[in-house]
């Protein structure tokens, strides 16, 4: 008991030393052109907090306050595994800002009374007071260590099922798993070696301290790289958002036009059941013809077909890069909503000499547990301009999702590390 | 004087024509390497040489641009190696171009060097055939 009364004199002092500010005024975020995003009709959005820095996935407690879990490097203000973010007056604003932790990552959880976030190689666990906050912030239990970065498609997103497991993304450290990473004609590694321990999803138990590989099961393989996922409670099944393969004009120029590079491969949604596999490095998915092409790493020449490994629940346009999946189960947006899918589009950088693509939030229908095949943008504009030429003129990209209590939608940009909150009104 | 009229017109014609087909005029070399960057590298680094945060890097910081054996073996060798350019890391795997010539990848180089902001002067074939021979 002694050494946890010290907890709250020790975040205070992080505050201290840091030389962060313990409030931060943000009242001027207040807006009335729906801060700078356009949305459906009697929509509205504000930004709750902004420069936050790298802000990527977050989650927000029934009570309203937001966790969000950082990116970060030696320039960045906040250098925070999460930030723990209170409107203290009620004003809809944050005004106070709690730094916990010092490990860089992607991922955020909350669930029955605890709070889990990642680094890019360990999963941590905090528990929850009743207030749902934080109770010993220096002293998280490790349920996850040890897990694979070779500082490529690093980041371990992570979501909970309602049976004490938890899912892990672990990217694979490659484009396409050639011989020689993304050179010219190099051809695919037969089989690829990096599946025993990447390019899926890993299961693992919310409960267990140190679990490394042989304590996880591989949930499901041939997934490139996955940063938004999300455990429908409809289906009771595993959904997430796979970023496809990149340059297949610079790697097979004689085979991929540069246009054609820019198009293809689609991103694609998969419903995930146990021990699936989708295919990546040996196809990808063309949302042209809508099939599973032989990659030309292995054998393909652009139209050979495959019916082997899964089919995406639906496809979308090349090189968007969706970073955030949410199911939407509130009951403050119309009934259209209910049971969709959100997607945080952080948008492309591999389109030129096409301009680049995404920086949206799209939403997906959903009926009977299946997309209705038609999805739209919902909430645009984060980029601040229509004609987007390197990712880099992007002023915003989303990147997190998190649903509130009362229904709203919260969106993290990872650029200027701005939080998004969006409403509806009746 | 008729003759001296021929050599010094012989003399001035081919100091012209020396001229035009000098290889290695800085421009020259721009405007080549301005193709050869279009081909190879703009997908990743961008058009304007800004890169992509996080994943690849841009072509404009000094301590790179002004250091021509590292950015020909660069070129040469490609890039794994995930240290911090100006505090940021990136990700992508850079592939070996050492199947360009010498004078694409001195052209090429030549071009970045003088573009996106940078002002750091040509690079050599002799310069490129140097870190080739050093292996």
């Amino acid at each position: 008991m002694k050494k946890y009364f010290f907890a709250p004199l020790l975040l205070i002092s992080i505050n201290v030393l840091a030389g962060l500010p313990k409030t931060d005024s943000t009242k001027k975020n207040i807006t009335d052109d729906n801060a700078g995003l356009t949305l459906p009709s009697n929509f509205s959005a504000i930004k709750i907090a902004d420069g936050l820095g790298v802000a990527r996935h977050i989650v927000v407690t029934p009570q309203g306050e937001v966790y969000v879990k950082l990116n970060f490097n030696k320039r960045s203000k906040y250098k925070n595994a999460i930030l723990h973010l209170i409107d203290t007056n009620g004003d809809g604003i944050i005004d106070s800002i709690q730094p916990i932790g010092n490990y860089a990552g992607t991922g955020i959880a909350i669930k029955n009374g605890y709070l889990y976030a990642s680094s890019d190689e360990e999963v941590f666990r905090y528990k929850l007071n009743e207030k749902n906050q934080i109770i010993h912030p220096n002293n998280p239990e490790k349920i996850i260590i040890g897990l694979l970065n070779r500082g490529e498609h690093e980041s371990k997103s992570i979501t909970l099922d309602n049976n004490g497991n938890i899912y892990v993304n672990i990217g694979a450290y490659s484009n396409s798993c050639q011989e020689k990473d993304r050179q010219t004609g190099s051809m695919g590694m037969k089989p690829c070696p990096i599946l025993d321990s990447a390019g899926g999803i890993w299961m693992f138990k919310v409960d267990k301290q140190n679990q490394t590989y042989k304590d996880g099961t591989r949930y499901a393989t041939g997934l490139r790289n996955v940063v938004g996922l999300d455990w429908n409670t409809q289906t009771n099944t595993l959904f997430v958002m796979q970023h496809g393969r990149d340059q297949l004009h610079d790697i097979f120029p004689e085979m991929f036009t540069t246009k054609q590079s820019a198009e293809l491969p689609a991103e694609c949604m998969y419903e995930i059941r146990k021990g699936d596999n989708a295919g990546w490095p040996y196809i990808y998915y063309d949302n042209f013809v809508n099939k599973k092409i032989i990659a030309p790493e292995y054998g393909g020449d652009g139209k050979k077909t495959t019916t082997n490994y899964i089919n995406p629940a639906i496809a979308f346009p090349a090189h968007l890069a969706p970073n955030g999946l949410l199911f939407y189960t509130g009951n403050q947006f119309p009934e259209k909503y209910k049971n969709g899918a959100f997607i945080a589009f952080h948008g492309s950088w591999n389109r030129a000499p096409e301009p680049q693509e995404g920086f949206y939030v799209v939403f997906v229908p959903f009926k009977n547990g299946k997309p209705t095949g038609k999805w739209e943008v919902f909430a645009n504009g984060f980029a601040g301009k229509t004609v987007i030429t390197s990712s880099r003129d992007a002023a915003h990209r989303p990147c997190g999702l998190a649903q509130g209590a009362d229904g709203s939608l919260y969106v993290s940009d990872d650029t200027k590390g701005t939080i998004y909150k969006i409403t509806y009104n009746k | 004087m008729k003759k001296i009229f021929i050599v010094t017109l012989l003399i001035i014609t081919t100091f012209f024509f020396v001229l035009a087909q000098q290889p290695n005029s800085i421009q020259q070399s721009v405007m080549r390497g301005k193709i050869v960057y279009t081909k190879y590298c703009l997908s990743c680094h961008q058009a304007d040489g800004g890169g992509v945060p996080k994943l690849n890097p841009p072509l404009t910081v000094e301590e790179y641009i002004n250091d021509k054996n590292k950015m020909i073996q660069i070129v040469l060798k490609g890039m794994t190696d995930r240290i911090a350019i100006d505090d940021e890391e990136y990700s992508n795997n850079m592939a070996p171009h050492n199947d360009l010539t010498n004078q694409q990848i001195a052209d090429v180089l030549t071009y970045v060097r003088n573009s996106f902001g940078n002002n750091a002067g040509a690079v050599t074939v002799a310069e490129v055939q140097a870190v080739r021979n050093k292996k």
